[in-house]
């Protein structure tokens, strides 16, 4: 039913800008339901999410700009870099747990953003990479499209790509990885006694999660055309976190909801911007103070 | 201290203007984290929100310079008038900012004493973490929305006098930052190691339940040790402003970052600890911004922080492992 009304909501209701704004809460969906596999599944804090968004959204930049490749063979190697990158931040960081765990990957968004910011040789500086190649399906003898700037392609795209995030999101938690993940949340110790490599199941939670940002990262890259190390910051690390947080810690349906509502929620209340963040901050204490599980998630017991 | 200066200087000179201005911002980063020390010392919570708190006392500071209409340095009585109310309202605001905090967002998710038997360290860390987060975006936004999004000009009201020695000029405002601090850091471990309440704190870090036996209240110290803390983040954020001459209500988050960089560099919950970690964090910064590049600046806290939970999570002066939550 969901996915009919989202399939064909372009179609009844083409209005270009509204389209760009679920498009880009489609964005949100495929970022929050990386983090999921990490804070939900596994149970690890990581407050520094945005980089791994940063990371592929700047490798397929620089892998279309300097190499010339296109989109569809971009995206893979894109997603490759950051969850390869999350894996080699997870092996000395996931050695620290609990908040100390937070703390370091925080450290790592920010090094990540100076860096991006001071390397300028390479990623533009505060300029950030422009005229990146928005993606083209081209058949042979056929038929060219290139997706430009309009919104509906991309809205499919998005679509197409988060369903399907969605659905190995659904399996892998159901999975015997899957499973040792929820152990390993539940009680560490408790499953480190139970035969669980921990350490290496940590490492690969934070790899799928950092690669499930990177091909979020990439998309980004080529809907705008342009990045700059701004749209990267820590605020957004803590937004994708809230989302995760408020829709149920480990439950799919719910990181998918509350990615849908807080990602379109700033457009909805464009006229109260100011206060947004403000009425965001106290929703945040009361969530955690009544119903830290969040709207859709598991019983109380589940948090370490 | 611009370029220009420090080309003329000699290189002895120059070391000494850098320790210099590295040892007063580290001051600054000594106060602000001896917040967070006490509080993780006492209840085991990194109380992300106290780089807010901080950002709050500068602006009260401010407020309070702007309700008595001081605009240009003043001397004598009016000096340490104007700095004593700038001093007690920006401890007065933020002690009950803390006191607020603590018990609307942190004391709910405390476990009670009856259900905390045996697991009282499976405190609900996620919970708090995110409660103080939200707490941080609610004071940004509130400051925001009252004082506007752009910078704010601090008014300079210590006498611009300085020494100079052979190039290396030290301010009186400088004089001031590490007086204040020496003294407030001094009056703290005085009260930490020799008064009631100081016991009590200690005890409390210790061992909650067996505190909350023999009749001491637990909750009351823990609100205190906040106030406490907030107090200090305060004056820290007064110093900042007259320092950096603005303030911004972004202020809050890498000064609060760093401060607490400085107290996990000493040891977390150690107190002294904290006004080490800061000096040394301070001097860190200034020798990197001063010798390889002040691009990177913001760069060293991080890497700093974040090797040093990688390898040494105990700090230089501290006693406990990492490994426990």
């Amino acid at each position: 039913m969901s996915v009919i009304v989202a399939l064909i909501f372009p179609l009844v209701h083409p209005h270009s800008y509204h389209i760009d704004v679920v498009t880009t809460a489609g964005i949100y969906v495929i970022l929050a339901l990386g983090l999921n596999v990490v804070v939900g599944f596994t149970g690890l804090l990581h407050l520094g999410y945005a980089a791994f968004f940063a990371i592929g959204a700047y490798a397929y930049g620089l892998l279309n700009l300097r190499l010339g490749w296109p989109f569809w063979v971009g995206l893979g190697p894109a997603a490759m870099a950051a969850g390869l990158s999350g894996v080699l931040l997870g092996i000395p960081a996931l050695r620290v747990r609990g908040d100390y765990l937070a703390i370091v990957t925080l450290g790592f968004g920010e090094i990540v953003r100076i860096a991006v910011t001071n390397l300028e040789p390479w990623t533009g500086g505060p300029n950030g990479l422009l005229g990146i190649a928005h993606p083209v399906i081209q058949i042979p003898g056929v038929d060219r499209y290139d997706f430009g700037v309009e919104s509906m392609p991309y809205y499919y795209l998005v679509l197409v790509v988060a369903v399907s995030v969605m659905m190995i999101c659904v399996r892998m938690g159901r999975s015997r990885v899957g499973r040792a993940w929820a152990a390993i949340r539940d009680d560490e110790l408790a499953a480190s006694c139970c035969g669980i490599d921990t350490f290496q199941l940590k490492v690969l939670a934070q790899g799928v999660g950092a690669a499930i940002a990177g091909l979020a990262g990439a998309i980004f890259a080529a809907k705008q055309g342009t990045i700059t190390p701004d749209s990267f910051d820590f605020i957004l690390s803590v937004m994708i976190l809230a989302m995760v947080v408020l829709g149920g810690l480990g439950s799919v349906l719910g990181v998918v909801v509350g990615a849908l509502v807080l990602g379109t929620l700033p457009e909805l209340l464009r006229g109260f911007e100011q206060y947004r963040m403000l009425v965001f901050g106290v929703i945040m204490i009361l969530m955690m103070r009544w119903r830290p599980q969040g709207v859709f998630g598991h019983p109380p017991r589940l948090r370490a | 201290m611009g370029l220009t200066s420090s080309i003329l200087m000699s290189p002895f000179h120059l070391l000494l203007q850098q320790l210099a201005n590295g040892f007063t911002i580290g001051a600054i980063y000594a106060l602000i984290a001896l917040g967070y020390t006490m509080v993780y010392g006492v209840i085991r919570l990194i109380n992300f929100a106290h780089g807010e708190v901080f950002m709050v006392g500068a602006y009260l500071a401010l407020t309070a310079l702007l309700i008595l209409g001081v605009a240009q340095p003043l001397t004598g009585v009016a000096l340490v008038g104007v700095l004593t109310a700038c001093i007690a309202l920006a401890i007065g605001g933020c002690g009950m900012l803390g006191l607020g905090i603590e018990r609307l967002a942190y004391r709910p998710l405390r476990p009670r004493p009856a259900e905390s038997s045996g697991r009282s360290g499976q405190a609900p860390r996620l919970a708090a973490l995110i409660t103080a987060i939200g707490v941080s975006f609610f004071l940004q936004n509130a400051v925001m929305l009252l004082y506007g999004a752009t910078d704010r000009r601090f008014p300079a009201f210590i006498p611009a006098r300085r020494w100079e020695w052979g190039g290396t000029s030290l301010t009186l405002l400088q004089v001031v930052i590490w007086l204040t601090s020496g003294v407030l850091m001094v009056a703290l471990q005085m009260l930490v190691m020799s008064t009631k309440l100081g016991k009590a704190m200690r005890a409390t870090a210790q061992d909650p339940t067996a505190c909350r036996l023999l009749g001491i209240p637990v909750d009351r110290i823990i609100a205190l040790t906040f106030a406490l803390g907030s107090g200090f983040a305060a004056v820290g954020g007064m110093l900042f402003g007259l320092y950096y001459n603005t303030v911004n209500f972004h202020d809050g988050y890498l000064t609060g970052l760093k401060a607490f960089t400085a107290a996990v560099l000493g040891g977390i919950g150690n107190i002294p600890g904290a006004m080490v970690g800061g000096l040394v964090l301070g001097i860190l910064e200034a020798l990197g911004a001063g010798y390889l590049s002040s691009q990177w600046k913001n760069v060293f806290a991080f890497v700093v922080l974040v090797g040093l939970l990688l390898f040494k999570p105990t700090g230089l002066l501290g006693e406990r492992v990492a490994d426990r939550a």
